[in-house]
């Protein structure tokens, strides 16, 4: 299934990825993963949080520019040939990546990952075809 | 409909009559009562008896900024000071202040073309008037006061700031007619919204915005945000303050109250009178001033002329909205630059606020601009190329406007400075010593 996860647009200035944090930690968010693309001016952070609307109404509040969107999240066998062995499945069906980070549980011995793919119907397609293993939002909250 | 029939709906010719006879008195009365303008005109050898027309006005030296700053304070009356019933003056951000005084006549006057100017925006003695000038020294609060109440409206003088209770009073008291600068209605109109107020619970059918520059891109976004009908409103303190000129409904340009101020269009490098239509620096006269006469003003506002009839009615001569101030006017790599430029390509894109800094550098030799526009949840995106295109796109439609390459940052949305008088847009860091 497709998991919402959030981005906010954080400008390159002192202190303000450590703004956002706080205020989700003040709010009593969760952090399941996240990753930061950055340029020289601005990063967007992206995360997948234990509850969506508060962490958007917080941060809102506190003036970020927030958005949702669709990702998969998925689980890598963890063997070394793991990671290709998905992105081939996603490749063999010319579905594009836009980008992937990883993150560890501490619960699984495999690594998961989070996708965001061109087109994520297709893409959960393959997937479920080849019995990759996408996770469901209760997945995620017992991580 | 018209405030005043006989003076705003009078044929050119009997204007033009009238202008000249009160150009002679004003002459007459600056050279016989201010040694300031006793010895300019003797420099320039021209003396009252030279001005049989209008035109003959060209023989007469201009008036600065800087002259009325060296007259500092009261070096410009034309009366005893015991005539002066009110005093007003600039902020003197850009040097010295400037002082304007006025009679009890001067008032009348000041009161009555800003009523004309409340009435072009469809005011009558029924509406309300938010008035969030700032009241004091500025010309603008106390300007718009004096012209409410010689309309008959309710004046309510809130002044500036306070945006909270602005909303609030706007609200229970059902304010008709908002009046303040651009850049304030715009933060106003993002606070109604953020505090859920839907503008059918408002009573606003019009607002009066000027002191500073804007657009018509910002025109379509005030109207639209606040359900209201905006025009554009021109004055300055040197010459009395609001009311020396205003939009009516009909939205094609300001209306100079031409039998108080009399208006040329001068070329700002060659000093030339240049003809009806032409782009130029607007130079006003005040033709009834007691206190204070000012002769050929030098405004550094660009605007030009139309003495074509208007389709409200009125005759009176019409100047376009002001484009560019010939000092604000920027020089980056020798192209001219105006910030309503940017301004109005920042407007064309969906999703963008009119909230914008310019920053001019010179890092090396080469000048640069960066243009800092606030993100907003439609202007971003999760995905890096996204990004870039966004600010791509708006590069692209600024080097469209104004021929020139800018380095385009978002910046968090509200970070940037909102002003509760002028906004200050250009931030210019080139070191020129």
């Amino acid at each position: 299934m497709k998991i919402q996860q959030i981005s906010v647009f954080i400008e390159n200035k002192e202190g303000r990825l450590k703004k956002a944090i706080d205020v989700l930690s003040k709010a009593g968010i969760n952090i399941r993963a996240l990753s930061i693309a950055d340029t020289s001016k601005f990063g967007i952070l992206r995360l997948i949080v234990s509850d969506n609307k508060k962490a958007k109404e917080a941060l809102e509040s506190n003036k970020f520019v927030v958005k949702e969107n669709d990702v998969l999240v998925v689980e890598i066998p963890d063997h070394p040939d793991g990671l290709n062995t998905i992105l081939g499945y996603l490749d063999d069906d010319k579905i594009n990546v836009e980008y992937i980070y990883a993150f560890v549980s501490n619960k699984t011995d495999e690594a998961i990952v989070v996708m965001k793919l061109e087109n994520i119907e297709e893409g959960m397609k393959a997937l479920k075809e080849h019995n990759a293993k996408i996770l469901t939002l209760e997945d995620i909250k017992n991580l | 409909m018209v405030w005043n029939e006989k003076a705003e709906c009078m044929s050119r010719e009997e204007k033009e009559k009238l202008q000249i006879k009160l150009l002679k008195e004003a002459i007459e009365k600056a050279y016989n009562n201010v040694p300031f303008y006793k010895k300019r005109f003797d420099e320039a050898g021209v003396g009252p008896e030279d001005l049989q027309s209008l035109e003959d006005i060209e023989k007469f030296p201009f008036t600065t900024k800087a002259d009325l700053r060296e007259t500092y304070p009261f070096g410009m009356f034309a009366v005893p000071e015991d005539e002066i019933v009110e005093i007003h003056s600039t902020s003197g951000t850009t040097g010295k202040p400037t002082v304007s005084g006025y009679t009890k006549k001067d008032l009348d006057i000041w009161a009555e073309v800003t009523a004309r100017a409340i009435d072009m925006a469809g005011g009558t003695k029924k509406d309300r008037i938010q008035n969030c000038y700032g009241y004091g020294l500025f010309t603008g609060g106390l300007g718009i006061h004096h012209g409410g109440y010689k309309l008959g409206a309710t004046v309510i003088p809130i002044s500036a700031g306070n945006t909270k209770r602005q909303i609030e009073i706007m609200k229970d008291f059902q304010s008709t007619i908002l009046t303040c600068t651009p850049s304030y209605a715009l933060y106003l109109a993002e606070s109604i919204e953020k505090e859920g107020i839907s503008i059918e619970e408002l009573g606003l059918k019009s607002g009066i915005f000027g002191a500073e520059m804007w657009t018509e891109e910002m025109r379509d976004e005030l109207e639209n945000r606040l359900g209201i009908t905006a025009v554009n409103i021109y004055g300055l303190t040197e010459l009395m303050g609001p009311g020396v000129a205003n939009e009516c409904m009909v939205k094609k340009g300001l209306h100079i109250a031409d039998d108080h101020f009399y208006p040329e269009i001068i070329d700002s490098k060659t000093k030339e009178t240049l003809p009806e239509g032409e782009k130029g620096e607007l130079v006003l006269t005040t033709l009834t001033r007691e206190g204070m006469p000012v002769i050929r003003f030098r405004t550094k506002d660009i605007t030009s002329l139309n003495y074509d009839k208007c389709d409200c009615g009125r005759t009176t001569v019409r100047m376009s909205r002001i484009t560019g101030r010939t000092d604000d006017m920027l020089k980056v790599r020798g192209v001219i630059v105006f910030p309503s430029q940017i301004e109005r390509a920042i407007l064309k894109i969906e999703g963008l606020t009119p909230n914008y800094q310019i920053i001019v550098t010179r890092p090396e030799y080469l000048d640069e601009i960066e243009v800092q526009v606030e993100a907003t949840p439609s202007l971003f995106s999760d995905e890096m190329k996204e990004m870039e295109a966004i600010e791509r796109k708006i590069a692209n439609k600024i080097h469209k406007e104004i021929g020139l390459r800018v380095n385009v940052s978002l910046v968090e949305s509200e970070s940037l400075p909102r002003s509760e008088g002028k906004a200050v847009r250009v931030i210019d860091k080139r070191n020129f010593d």
